[in-house]
């Protein structure tokens, strides 16, 4: 076999076929999947999603059937396109994508409203799921991306910090803004209690120990009737308030703003929460990196033995990363049920953990931006996968596409990792700089236990 | 201290010490790596702990800085002059690592955990393989050396986190003091540079420099100048010799470079097969016929009637334990 013989070939022919299928989906959009007829006073417009698809499918497929046995070059046209793009250019990117995405994110609703007008629910909520994925994605961050320890029961947080508010909320009527707080803080304290036994072990042993640790938590929600309602869940948990203020039809946010009433208030309202909380965790994140700590949790994260040698106290910093990275969780978790308004054991399996893992797996361990992209892309791929409705005229009417989304997950990651082993974001800054910051290759930075 | 060994007059090292070892048993199951060691390290003094592979010299290293539990025997740390053995031996009773006493506290490194030892008692050390933190650049290594000053700077992170005054002062000197050390290893225009970039014999210097950055009493290099070129180990003399004039700092190297150890050792203490041989100058030791059947290895039958003893076939022409029994000449 040629592919055996060449390493990389097959590689490098799914990228240019890949190349191809996109250069065809971009140029064909116009030519198949639109088309114009002329009807009453003007113009008709005709989708033909399957067309284009097919076309996109058939480029896509052939070009790799080519790469592969006839061509069988190692490098093919598009090759050379990864080198030539100058170095300058990509760091110049890399500078203007931070702010250019704060400003969309800021402005989204508005967007949103202006663009889709019947659409807008369904697209602010969908922002809101995502900006949750990258709130737990940046608190996951610290623990695996910075600390280096793999945490497979991230999720167990989520759902400390999502019970401690329903329950508080049930048992107390304490409202969102007391219980956020609180949430964090005993999410926080969970962190603590469950890593200090687990943080002695590395690599493996740690993982399985985090995984296991995080199915108890779920266990224990779920057997624990008569305290957390067990598989029924908790319901009626509080909507939070704008200063005092409800989103109710009368007495409430709009009528105090003289606005006609709208529900989609509340959902710009829930968007914007959990926007600064997320912010909140990337810049305390961002900060912490530049701070003794932060940095401890790199060089834990690169060699544990010389940080011993240095005098860090290992075990209390591994705590720390453990126990902040669990309170993001748990602070997430808490905004998760007041979205919700309602909870149960089984919004919190190991699923959920996997996917947060994947997030910042995928994004490039340590990268900020790199969980953002992976957010947008995973989880608004999923919701993508509901709005195929035509590929029910390729496929026939049973077809179901989010029925693949796990397979589609799959070779998503398969895809990513034969084209940036190290994430999409692989690059590390330096936290304190001499003279000049120079970027550092991930070849050289550890990935830390486990991986 | 008791007269260790049937040498000459009392040595400097054993009148003013920095570290002393004393009767230590490091056994891994029915392995016995050191065997009730006893020697002292005196205070500004350059000691070399040399031996043929195998003789115990990082067990005795791991034992001095931590990272392992010695299974018999002390090791105490001075920061104080003297001997100051009533102290020590009152230390001893009360069960605790250290006393409180200001300036001149000792320490008993054997009931230590690893990361006290370098920082309270000031031991700092290097590793034969080196363990630098590769994807860090070689400022940020010599930062992460200062953790325990800068995170008292930055009130445990509160005062970090909102870049107060005192905090930023902290770190402004921190970055001094490593472009310090970075000056004094020749490394400083590679400041940024991640140091899994630099060439080896940099990485070795550097490793020096991040040790010297947690401010040290004694400074353990395990085999300094291994795989280092004739220019590169002349520099590193030069470099372990300004670091104890200049900071008063005392060394303890393994090294198997002989040309490094008789050029710069105050004081050599050899180990074969976890005991000591040898112990005193290194003119002294370059002349004692023990040293030097340790490393050229002994007569052809002697080696016949132990294996015999042992009830093993007889092997010829390996007479020769050590590995660099041409270093054994120099």
């Amino acid at each position: 076999m040629s592919a055996a013989a060449k390493p990389g070939l097959m590689a490098d022919s799914v990228k240019d076929a890949a190349v191809a299928a996109l250069l065809v989906a971009v140029l064909g959009f116009f030519f198949f999947a639109l088309r114009t007829d002329i009807g009453t006073g003007g113009l008709d417009l005709t989708y033909r999603w399957g067309l284009w698809f097919i076309a996109i499918a058939i480029a896509f497929g052939g070009r790799l059937l080519l790469n592969l046995f006839v061509f069988k070059t190692s490098r093919p046209i598009t090759g050379g396109m990864s080198i030539s793009i100058p170095e300058g250019v990509m760091s110049g990117i890399g500078r203007v994508l931070g702010p250019v995405l704060l400003l969309i994110a800021l402005t989204l609703p508005f967007i949103v409203m202006a663009v889709y007008p019947d659409r807008d629910r369904q697209f602010i909520d969908l922002a809101i799921l995502i900006m949750t994925y990258v709130m737990l994605g940046w608190g996951l961050n610290i623990v695996v991306g910075l600390a280096g320890l793999l945490d497979l029961g991230y999720v167990a947080f989520y759902a400390v910090g999502a019970y401690s508010f329903a329950l508080l909320a049930q048992y107390f009527q304490i409202g969102f803004w007391t219980a956020l707080p609180l949430a964090g803080l005993l999410a926080a304290v969970w962190g603590i209690i469950l890593g200090y036994p687990v943080l002695r072990l590395r690599g493996d042993y740690l993982a399985i120990v985090t995984l296991a640790f995080g199915e108890i938590i779920r266990v224990v929600l779920l057997n624990w009737y008569e305290f957390t309602g067990g598989p029924d869940g908790i319901s009626g948990i509080p909507k939070p308030s704008f200063f005092g203020l409800d989103f109710s039809r009368t007495g409430g946010f709009a009528e105090f703003f003289g606005l006609d009433y709208d529900s989609i208030h509340r959902f710009i309202y829930l968007y914007y929460i959990i926007l600064i909380l997320a912010l909140i965790t990337n810049f305390v994140t961002l900060r912490l990196r530049k701070l003794p700590i932060g940095r401890a949790w790199e060089a834990l994260r690169e060699d544990e033995i010389a940080c011993r040698s240095l005098g860090i106290n290992t075990t209390n910093t591994k705590l720390t990363a453990f126990s902040i990275g669990a309170m993001f969780g748990g602070l997430a978790g808490s905004f998760f049920a007041t979205r919700q308004g309602f909870i149960s054991p089984e919004s919190f399996t190991f699923l959920e953990s996997a996917i947060i893992l994947a997030i910042v797996v995928l994004g490039g361990l340590g990268s900020q931006i790199g969980v953002v992209i992976a957010s947008v892309v995973m989880i608004g791929g999923i919701e993508i996968l509901r709005n195929l409705g035509f590929l029910k005229e390729i496929f026939g009417p049973d077809f179901e596409p989010t029925q693949y989304r796990m397979l589609i997950f799959g070779l998503a990651m398969v895809l990513i990792m034969v084209w940036k082993p190290r994430g999409i974001i692989s690059s590390r800054n330096p936290s304190a700089v001499y003279k000049e910051r120079k970027k550092i290759s991930s070849d050289m930075v550890a990935q830390g236990e486990g991986h | 201290m008791e007269p260790a060994m049937k040498t000459t007059p009392a040595q400097t090292w054993d009148e003013n010490v920095v570290l002393s070892v004393e009767h230590l048993t490091m056994r891994f199951g029915g392995l016995v790596a050191v065997n009730d060691l006893s020697f002292n390290v005196g205070r500004g003094d350059i000691t070399a702990l040399i031996g043929p592979n195998g003789a115990g010299k990082t067990t005795v290293f791991n034992c001095v800085t931590g990272f392992y539990k010695p299974t018999e025997g002390r090791i105490v740390m001075r920061h104080g002059a003297g001997l100051q053995t009533d102290k020590i031996e009152a230390l001893t009773l009360t069960g605790r690592q250290f006393n409180d006493d200001g300036d001149d506290r000792v320490f008993l490194l054997e009931r230590m955990p690893d990361f006290e030892i370098s920082k309270r008692a000031k031991v700092a050390r290097t590793f034969q393989n080196i363990r630098l933190f590769g994807g860090m650049t070689a400022l940020e290594n010599l930062l992460v050396a200062q953790h325990n000053p800068l995170m008292i700077a930055s009130s445990m992170t509160i005062g970090g986190i909102f870049n107060l005054p005192g905090y930023r002062k902290a770190r402004a000197e921190a970055i001094d003091f490593a472009a310090y050390w970075l000056e004094k290893t020749g490394l400083i225009n590679r400041a940024d540079d991640p140091a899994a970039d630099l060439p080896y014999g940099d990485q070795r210097r550097l490793e020096i420099a991040r040790a010297m950055c947690t401010k040290p009493h004694l400074l353990c290099l395990d085999e300094p100048a291994a795989g280092l070129n004739p220019r590169e180990s002349t520099e590193l003399n030069n470099l372990l010799q300004y670091i104890r004039k200049d900071h008063g700092t005392s060394i303890l190297l393994i090294e198997h470079d002989m040309g490094v150890v008789m050029e710069i050792s105050d004081h050599v203490v050899v180990l074969d097969y976890g005991q000591k041989i040898s112990d005193g100058t290194a003119e002294q030791v370059k002349n004692d016929p023990k040293v030097i059947s340790a490393y050229l290895g002994v007569d052809e039958d002697e080696v016949a009637a132990v294996e015999e003893s042992l009830d093993m076939p007889v092997i010829h022409g390996k007479n020769d334990p050590a590995d660099n029994s041409e270093g054994g000449q120099s």
